[in-house]
């Protein structure tokens, strides 16, 4: 059924259909509507035989959903930012054990200094941590891939995180497709758990490992890994038959065929690269874009095949790795080793600054033309960090560096960007 | 694709106008998407939103950066944030106000951009006649209504009964209602083109 509904709302929706046992829920912007939403319909009795559960921290939230898990109940939370360095023991636990907990990220920066808005930054922290992250371009694609999501980590025993771009995605009023029920319970089969606490057949789950089997026990890890490979774009075709639209699988390219210039992203700034291809396009630039939606598993081979005729690839990134640059660029530039490509890194969107198609078009159009740093920051201000390095180079006790700037800066409310 | 940008306060329902027009231009058929910029999430602080409206999917996700229409629903704000930025030269602007351009010391502005229409309407004093609270937002989609044609009386009134119930979404249509009559009875009947 089509809606205009919030972000945070149809992705409720979305989990709700799933048929969740167990939802620990913990506010944290941008997220919170989601578990909101989610606790309303359990209350209205929309959500059956689900138990919604306040919790007392992230780490609760995660922990609470691993007991559940554990035994044989399907599980959800959601959190986002320091909410999700806060469980960070329970996230690698979770993939450690081999549990399908489905969460949803809301994508927001880690501070210091403190920032509410987007950037992926948080759900790269945990990149290594075991879990299988998907990366939604759209409210329809988010709504889809929680779906499939349930589907993947259960059939793969392994969790999957689905990371929304806090705000621009999650506080986005938009239209969405909801599925019915049927189409949902024909698409995910009830929860068939490959491990259970039963009291009526004891088994351990968490034993300690030594040196003898840590390393045959985290292969596996990677090996079901692998695995969803072939089953991301598998369920996405399936998903596509049953319910008449593409979303998911590991990657969407634009217009990337005969691309010379190829710019690589996660979430929702692939909208507004397809707009700023689609002029350049205009314009005869010959510039194309690829959207990966699967970060982990890092989709090499298939990144490879799509981008096999292009002469240069812009990663626009909106994390930071710092001290060395781009972090999703990392895994372009391994996955394109040998291919002789330049690959630049454009850190954008950090904090929540806007990330425009005017700024993005004039970096393309210099990568396009080979004169673009291997390294930039989109519409980084230039004056500002001159005047702040200055000072540090000049004053002992130049004081606190975000501060200093701000002071600088003065009132931020009179500008719209 | 139709951009228009909505600055207030916190408090005043800025997001919430943005997406009742949202969900009324769906119920017309058409794409349209509807999202805050949260400069600081506290009452009184200024507050932005953006709704675009096109007949093709929106993909777009920057900030209203050139809206062709400006709803301005605090007009406190007019000499402290760079409300106009941006705005199209033929663009539309609604003011929630009692007093004329003059009055709200506009004059050098409308005289450097000539082709710009604007309307005020007392959104404030229409909500608390008919809402019992100075809330603007949903006056100003009437009046929004009125002043553009870009969307009909009776999606807006839709859209306010989808996000609010019984006596609140009666007394925002009745509000809503009044100011479209008065831009309406103003233009007499001529939507600005913007």
């Amino acid at each position: 059924m089509l809606k205009q509904i919030e972000g945070s709302r149809a992705v409720a929706e979305a989990v709700a259909l799933c048929r969740p046992e167990v939802i620990c829920a913990y506010p944290i912007t941008p997220q919170t509507h989601i578990v909101e939403n989610l606790g309303q319909m359990v209350k209205a009795g929309e959500v059956t035989n689900c138990e919604f559960i306040n919790v007392e921290s992230e780490f609760a939230a995660l922990s609470v959903a691993i007991g559940a898990s554990a035994t044989g109940a399907r599980a959800y939370t959601a959190t986002a930012s320091q909410g999700l360095l806060f469980m960070a023991e329970a996230v690698y636990n979770t993939s450690g054990l081999g549990l399908p907990i489905v969460m949803t990220i809301g994508n927001r920066a880690i501070g210091a200094p403190i920032n509410i808005w987007n950037d992926q930054q948080d759900s790269m922290s945990m990149r290594d941590a075991g879990w299988i992250q998907l990366y939604a371009e759209t409210n329809q694609e988010a709504v889809d891939l929680h779906i499939q999501a349930v589907r993947l980590a259960e059939e793969l025993s392994v969790p999957v995180m689905v990371c929304v771009d806090g705000f621009i995605l999650t506080h986005a009023y938009e239209r969405v497709d909801i599925p019915s029920q049927v189409q949902v319970d024909d698409f995910v089969p009830p929860y068939e758990p490959r491990q259970v606490l039963d009291p009526a057949q004891p088994v351990t789950i968490g034993a300690m490992v030594g040196p003898e089997a840590f390393t045959e026990v985290r292969y596996l890890a990677h090996y079901r890994q692998m695995q969803a490979l072939w089953l991301i774009p598998e369920l996405a075709e399936e998903f596509a038959e049953q319910f008449g639209r593409p979303s998911g699988g590991l990657l969407h390219p634009y217009r990337s065929e005969d691309a010379d210039t190829l710019v690589i992203a996660l979430g929702s700034v692939n909208g507004t690269i397809k707009d700023v291809v689609d002029g350049l396009r205009d314009e005869g630039v010959s510039i194309g874009s690829v959207s990966i939606t699967s970060f982990r598993p890092f989709p090499a081979k298939r990144l490879r095949e799509t981008i096999r005729q292009a002469k240069r690839v812009v990663v626009i990134e909106k994390s930071l790795a710092v001290g060395i640059g781009g972090i999703v660029s990392t895994d372009v530039r391994m996955a394109l080793a040998g291919a002789g490509l330049p690959v630049h890194t454009v850190v954008a969107g950090l904090g929540g600054r806007a990330i425009t198609q005017a700024s993005l078009r004039e970096t393309l159009l210099k990568a396009h033309r080979d004169v673009l740093e291997p390294l930039t920051f989109l519409d980084l201000r230039h004056d500002v960090i001159h005047r702040e390095i200055e000072r540090l180079e000049t004053q002992r006790r130049s004081g606190p560096v975000a501060e200093n700037i701000l002071r600088e800066l003065g009132s931020v409310a009179d500008h719209i960007g | 694709m139709f951009q228009l940008r909505i600055h207030g306060r916190g408090g005043q329902g800025v997001v919430t106008a943005a997406e009742m027009l949202s969900v009324a231009g769906f119920l017309e058929g058409k794409h349209t998407q509807a999202f805050p910029s949260f400069g600081s999430e506290r009452m009184g602080a200024p507050v932005m939103a953006f709704c675009r409206i096109d007949d093709k999917e929106i993909r777009l996700r920057e900030p209203v950066m050139a809206p062709d229409a400006l709803i301005i629903q605090d007009t406190t704000l007019l000499h402290q944030v760079n409300l106009f930025e941006g705005l199209s030269e033929r663009g539309c602007l609604l003011i929630n106000s009692t007093r004329n351009m003059s009055e709200l010391g506009l004059d050098d502005f409308f005289t450097a951009h000539p082709a710009i229409g604007v309307m005020a309407v007392p959104a404030s004093q229409l909500a608390l006649e008919h809402v019992g609270r100075p809330l603007p937002n949903a006056a100003l989609l009437g009046g929004f209504a009125a002043m553009t044609g870009i969307i009909q009386f009776a999606s807006v009134a839709a859209a306010i009964e989808e996000k609010f119930k019984g006596k609140v979404a009666t007394s925002n249509i009745a509000a809503a209602r009044a100011a479209f009559a008065m831009v309406d009875s103003a233009l007499q009947g001529a939507a600005a083109s913007c």
